[in-house]
């Protein structure tokens, strides 16, 4: 049961940094590859229908970590609070800005919108790809199972190490592709193009930087992503544009799995004794509640993953970023 | 202030702020479905028009919930981490729950309905906003369920060796007799909120469209009927709460001693204390009435109370803070009321368009339109309900203490260890300026949307031509 709810928790996570991963992308990208108003405008819109319905994916993932591991929940959160506190008030710029920005008429309030996106879409995914880089390093978790030492040091330290700068790259890398090769399939015209030639060099990068990660690492997953991503930027190249995000959401999937089951069943690691280390089952909730959300599981994801599906196909055209005449 | 106190500072600030657009949202909602489902019956465009303008104030409001409500769902780990420990078990998979089954389905449906004008086949694009109001009310119903177990702990036991709680019965957490009361009344509460703010733009904007009379007419009827219905449940929570918690029923009333047939006062000058009051003005046996249902019921007092909890529970204050709890549900009511009376006034004055009363003065002459004095106060009838909504969780919340979950864990125990006053300044801070912006850019939109005739949304065509599918 616990194992089953690791995996439900792991796909949660991964589901969303895969999806949210495409709409943090595109948002940064959306000022860069789009010269003007118009053309920013289409690159945003790719992302309209969906960004909300992706970030309900943090939602569910952090709900089910809560639900299944409330240990984890507890001391991840209450260790890492000021890099969580700042996630949250990134998203809350970033949601707004994308809500907001079509709403008005004045170019100065969209252009503003433009920026307050691309600054706290970049900033998400840098503390997002930090806190994944803490996450597979560890934390000084103590005997009592609560990390210690206390204040700004505590939960400031964690983001000074090599770990998390790795983290933080890795996840910029990821989300620019992500970003490029989705805006690539998503839309026609100059923001097209320049997103194909933006896809290749980033293919190109991130199979550089993964294969480096992989070898200071020794994960054989991330290898794997650094091979997707060369991929991924190959596909881009011959314009076969489905074929290269797919791999490119696979590569960012395989990452993400990487973090998680970086230490076998040890859900976070301590720095400071590998036994004082949280495990799975220390951390999991208890067997009756872990039932109930299997079974409210079971009867209710089905018919989220069938309904998004049918989301995406209902706005399955691209967006045109070229001014057509009427 | 010490961190603890800090720490429910900023639980208390960010808690409210969400729930400034919540029930905006569960409100507008519901009203952009109905708007909608009348369209496709009677093919009237205005009401097309209105739906749209609905939809676009639901979209901008959802977004400021939306945002403001993902920090909710970190909180408990942030600064109550001890408490999500303690009571994970029972919080966590009721969170998960509405996130999974209620969320997911807003988020994506209201995307589906605001982008699908010209994609769904007409009826199932009506069906999705229909969707996204039971969504709403459906996050709601456990959202409330999560809170109603922390007023009225139901369906779970205590861990002897490890002292966490842990669910027995998440159908009892789903039908505690608290979440039976308080989902009527926070909903019509909620569709108050809403009224207010459709009366406030319909009354601003009365001149520029007939559509905006009938909005106007629309939220002041909202106000009023949420308002009434607002009471009623509000009566029948109150008895099931001074079944429960009668501590906080006493605080209500600043009520010391146990007395039978128990008056209320309506307001009261000088100090709350064992003392009388300096002046208060009362109506005799309202509060044993109001508690009990008869006017000779007995409602216990602080001090029976309090005796009683120190045997029960140990030594310690198990008072709440009697002025906040005194004031906050009086000035929840009077919020009510005036918002109500409000409303009345403008139906009355806009019933009709002849005056059959040529001899009162104009402000007097029923369907002599509203003249500009009014105008003035009916802008703020957005205001009341929100207040009247933000004082009631304040008292709900406040007079509960010194307990996080009634009975079985207090607020001082639930607080992170290591957490530091540096740490929660600094985040009450971001806090504070990012929600400032938040609420300005909200403000500034709503009143950019309102003033657009609302024909402009039927003749704005989708810009960008749209060519082949991308896969």
């Amino acid at each position: 049961m616990i194992t089953f709810w690791f995996a439900i928790l792991v796909l949660a996570w991964v589901l969303y940094f895969v999806l949210e991963g495409f709409d943090f992308g595109v948002g940064l990208l959306a000022p860069f590859l789009g010269r003007d108003e118009h053309e920013r405008g289409a690159a945003i819109r790719t992302i309209g229908p969906f960004w909300d319905g992706n970030e309900v994916w943090l939602v569910a993932a952090i709900g089910v970590t809560f639900a299944a591991f409330p240990d984890w929940y507890a001391v991840l959160l209450s260790a890492l609070y000021l890099p969580m506190v700042g996630i949250l008030l990134l998203l809350a710029i970033r949601g707004v800005a994308l809500e907001f920005r079509g709403k008005h008429d004045s170019p100065a309030w969209r252009r503003r919108c433009d920026w307050l996106l691309a600054g706290s879409s970049a900033g998400v995914v840098l503390l997002w790809g930090a806190q994944l880089g803490v996450f597979v390093h560890g934390l000084a978790l103590g005997a009592d199972g609560t990390v210690i030492g206390n204040g700004l040091g505590r939960s400031l330290a964690p983001l000074l190490t090599p770990a998390a700068g790795l983290g933080a790259l890795a996840g910029l890398l990821g989300t620019v592709l992500l970003g490029a090769t989705f805006l690539a399939l998503r839309t026609t015209g100059p923001v097209r193009r320049r997103a194909v030639a933006l896809a290749r060099h980033a293919g190109n990068a991130g199979t550089v930087g993964l294969l480096l990660a992989g070898v200071a690492t020794g994960s054989r997953l991330t290898l794997v992503a650094a091979v997707l991503c060369f991929i991924a930027g190959m596909l881009a190249r011959q314009g076969r544009e489905g074929g290269a995000f797919a791999a490119t959401a696979l590569g960012v999937a395989g990452a993400v799995l990487a973090v998680f089951t970086a230490h076998g069943s040890v859900v976070l690691r301590s720095t400071l004794d590998p036994l004082w280390s949280l495990t799975r089952s220390e951390a999991a909730a208890s067997p009756s509640s872990l039932k109930l959300i299997t079974v409210a599981g079971v009867l209710i994801l089905p018919g989220v993953l069938a309904y998004q599906a049918w989301s995406y196909w209902v706005f399955r055209r691209r967006i045109a970023s070229e001014r057509i005449p009427s | 202030m010490d961190v603890l106190d800090l720490t429910r500072l900023q639980f208390a600030v960010v808690t409210i702020y969400h729930y400034l657009f919540v029930p905006l949202s569960i409100s507008l909602s519901a009203t952009a479905a109905g708007l909608h489902l009348t369209w496709l019956r009677t093919e009237n465009r205005k009401y097309q028009e209105l739906t749209k303008f609905v939809g676009k104030l639901l979209i901008v409001t959802f977004a400021v919930g939306v945002v403001t409500g993902l920090v909710q769902e970190f909180q408990f780990g942030l600064g109550w981490s001890a408490f999500a420990k303690f009571y994970g078990d029972v919080f966590g998979p009721t969170l998960a729950i509405e996130g999974m089954l209620a969320f997911f389905l807003e988020a994506t449906f209201l995307a589906l309905w605001y982008f699908g004008w010209e994609r769904l086949p007409r009826k199932l694009h009506a069906a999705t906003i229909v969707v996204v109001a039971a969504g709403t009310l459906l996050s709601a119903y456990i959202i409330l369920a999560a809170n109603s177990f922390m007023q009225n702990p139901v369906g779970y036991e205590l861990d002897a060796t490890t002292g966490r709680a842990h669910l027995t019965s998440f159908s009892a957490l789903m039908t505690n007799e608290v979440v039976l009361a308080a989902f009527p009344h926070t909903m019509a509460g909620a569709a108050m909120a809403g009224g207010g703010l459709l009366l406030a733009i319909g009354v601003w904007r009365l001149a520029a469209d007939t559509g905006f009379r009938t909005l106007a007419r629309l939220g002041a009827w909202l106000t009023l009927i949420g308002g009434a219905l607002t009471a009623l449940t509000g009566d029948h929570l109150g008895k099931v709460m001074t079944a429960v918690q009668p501590m906080k029923m006493a605080a209500a009333e600043a009520l010391y001693s146990t007395t039978t047939g128990a008056p209320f006062s309506v307001f009261a000058l000088g100090k709350l204390g064992h003392e009388k009051p300096f002046l208060t003005i009362e109506v005799p046996r309202l509060l044993s009435f109001l508690g009990t249902g008869s006017f000779d019921g007995t409602v216990q007092g602080i001090d029976d109370l309090q005796a009683q909890y120190v045997a029960q529970y140990g030594p310690g204050s198990y008072v709440p803070m009697i002025p906040v709890a005194f004031w906050t549900f009086r000035l929840m009511m009077g919020a009510g009321i005036a918002g109500m009376v409000l409303a009345a006034y403008y139906l009355w004055a806009s019933a009709g368009k002849k005056s059959r009363l040529p001899l009162l003065p104009a402000f007097l002459q029923r369907g002599a339109g509203v003249p500009g004095w009014a105008k003035r106060i009916l802008l703020l009838s957005p205001l009341l309900p929100a207040a009247a909504n933000t004082f009631g969780w304040i008292f709900t919340e406040t007079a509960r203490q010194p307990w996080l979950a009634f009975g079985i864990s207090k607020v001082a125990d639930g607080i992170s260890p290591g957490l530091t006053s540096a740490e929660v300044i600094a985040s009450l801070a971001g806090f504070t300026l990012v929600y400032g912006l938040l609420a300005i850019a909200w403000y500034k939109l709503v009143v950019h949307l309102s003033k657009k005739p609302l024909t402009s949304e039927i003749l704005d065509k989708s810009p960008a031509a749209e060519p082949a599918p991308a896969y």
